[in-house]
């Protein structure tokens, strides 16, 4: 296997793959009727479309997906905010690759750097406290985006930046955490969902213990599954045998990485850190309760309370439907854009510019 | 975004390991990690950071798990 990872080989075994699908069409003819499962994370997204699970799906076994791409989600908003930190040439705005051609209202950062606004990207947070160590002159304002996962990771970076004293570090922060937007499409009448294939990363953070309430409160099987195509088909087959039995529990098929109570260091350090706050989602509006902000104790690092920022009234593309993928209501093909005008190169939303996004994975791969 | 790589820890010094994949070494912290971690031990990797240990012997399960679903199959 020359290196890679152990067991991937295994995980991406033609064979099993293949015969798992022979299970899951066996098991899916026992279905009464047809049923929808939704990936909710957009590595999820990818993988689907890249190993084709799709195809090897009856019929009457759907994958819708979900809102799990922390780029995606993002409202325009967030965006001409963080392309307003740009216009101050004391500042150093650092991102996530990302980041970087999600379009705003009416520029995006890429074009802004092009225009010689000093944008950097980092691979890790702990590289924007560095960048705001050798650049005392200059502010260093770190684009905070991602869900439970990526939180920790910034809040580390903010501790990191207190313990070296640093008063030029700040974070225009905009997390959003995981169960809530799935209850909200839980509750969706036209969605229909039978089950969800929750977020394998996230989970790794909040544990399998965290859908408890999901999957009590609306009676919807939860299965947190990897992401190489055995995982994904196992994972599949899992929501199938629950739906068979009537049955509505969470199950763990990443077991290899997700426990039932994630990792509490992490929460401790997202905790310290962090507070529950109302955040506006692209496509499903606020959401209470769903996102992040940074606490009092920590407003110093806050680039909301530390900045005075003149942002427009946000204008999005009418013709964009990002928010409806992200509901899982069109898949990229039923988006007049795609693939069109809306392009990896040129892209009108969101979607179509993370890697994670359904439109990128729907164009990569799936065409 | 939320990309996670499965990642070998080749070194370690404090809380900063070298971890590798497909012959790509990179620098990651373990902080967020709430179990020891040594040389030889596989985590995955986020942003920079060690968020999970990955459990080898869940890994083998899970694998029994799916080829027992093979072995219906010859049978059927």
């Amino acid at each position: 296997m020359k290196g890679g990872m152990k067991f991937q080989d295994e995980f991406r075994d033609r064979d099993l793959v293949q015969n798992m699908a022979v299970n899951i069409r066996r098991m899916a003819e026992r279905l009464p009727a047809p049923v929808n499962f939704m990936e909710v994370c957009g590595t999820h997204t990818m993988s689907i479309y890249q190993y084709g699970i799709r195809s090897l799906l009856p019929e009457n076994v759907r994958l819708v997906s979900g809102p799990g791409c922390p780029v995606c989600v993002t409202p325009i908003g967030y965006v001409d905010k963080a392309l307003a930190c740009t216009a101050d040439p004391g500042n150093i705005v650092a991102t996530f690759g990302d980041m970087l051609r999600v379009p705003g209202s009416h520029s995006s950062l890429m074009e802004e750097r092009a225009g010689g606004a000093d944008i950097r990207i980092v691979y890790s947070p702990l590289d924007a406290v560095s960048l705001a160590k050798i650049n005392p002159d200059r502010r260093v304002i770190f684009l905070g985006v991602g869900f439970e996962t990526t939180a920790p990771t910034i809040a580390a970076s903010i501790l990191e930046a207190a313990r070296l004293g640093l008063k030029n570090y700040c974070v225009l922060a905009s997390h959003k955490t995981m169960p809530v937007p799935m209850e909200i499409l839980t509750g969706d009448p036209d969605l229909n969902l039978k089950g969800y294939l929750c977020p394998a990363h996230v989970s790794t953070v909040i544990g399998g213990a965290a859908y408890r309430p999901l999957a009590e409160k609306y009676h919807i099987p939860c299965v947190v599954t990897g992401f190489e195509p055995a995982d994904v088909m196992q994972g599949i087959e899992m929501l199938l045998a629950q739906a068979l039995r009537g049955e509505s529990r969470v199950e763990i098929q990443y077991s290899r990485a997700v426990s039932w109570e994630g990792n509490p260091k992490a929460q401790a350090i997202l905790h310290q850190l962090f507070e529950p706050c109302d955040a506006v989602w692209r496509g499903l509006g606020v959401l209470p309760g769903s996102g992040l902000a940074i606490r009092a104790e920590y407003a110093e690092f806050d680039a909301e309370r530390v900045l005075t920022l003149d942002v427009p009234e946000a204008v999005e593309n009418p013709a964009c439907l990002c928010g409806e993928v992200l509901k899982g209501k069109l898949t990229p093909f039923g988006c007049p854009l795609f693939a069109t005008v809306c392009t990896p190169e040129t892209p009108v939303g969101a979607c179509m510019v993370s890697s994670e996004g359904t439109c990128a994975a729907a164009y990569k791969y799936g065409r | 975004m939320c990309l996670g790589v499965p990642m070998k820890i080749v070194s370690k010094d404090g809380d900063t390991v070298v971890a590798e994949v497909d012959g790509v070494q990179k620098e990651a912290n373990v902080m967020l990690l709430g179990e020891e971690v040594g040389i030889g031990d596989y985590v995955i990797v986020h942003a920079g950071f060690a968020i999970s240990k990955l459990d080898e012997e869940y890994a083998r399960e899970t694998i029994r798990l799916m080829r027992e679903v093979f072995a219906e199959e010859d049978m059927a």
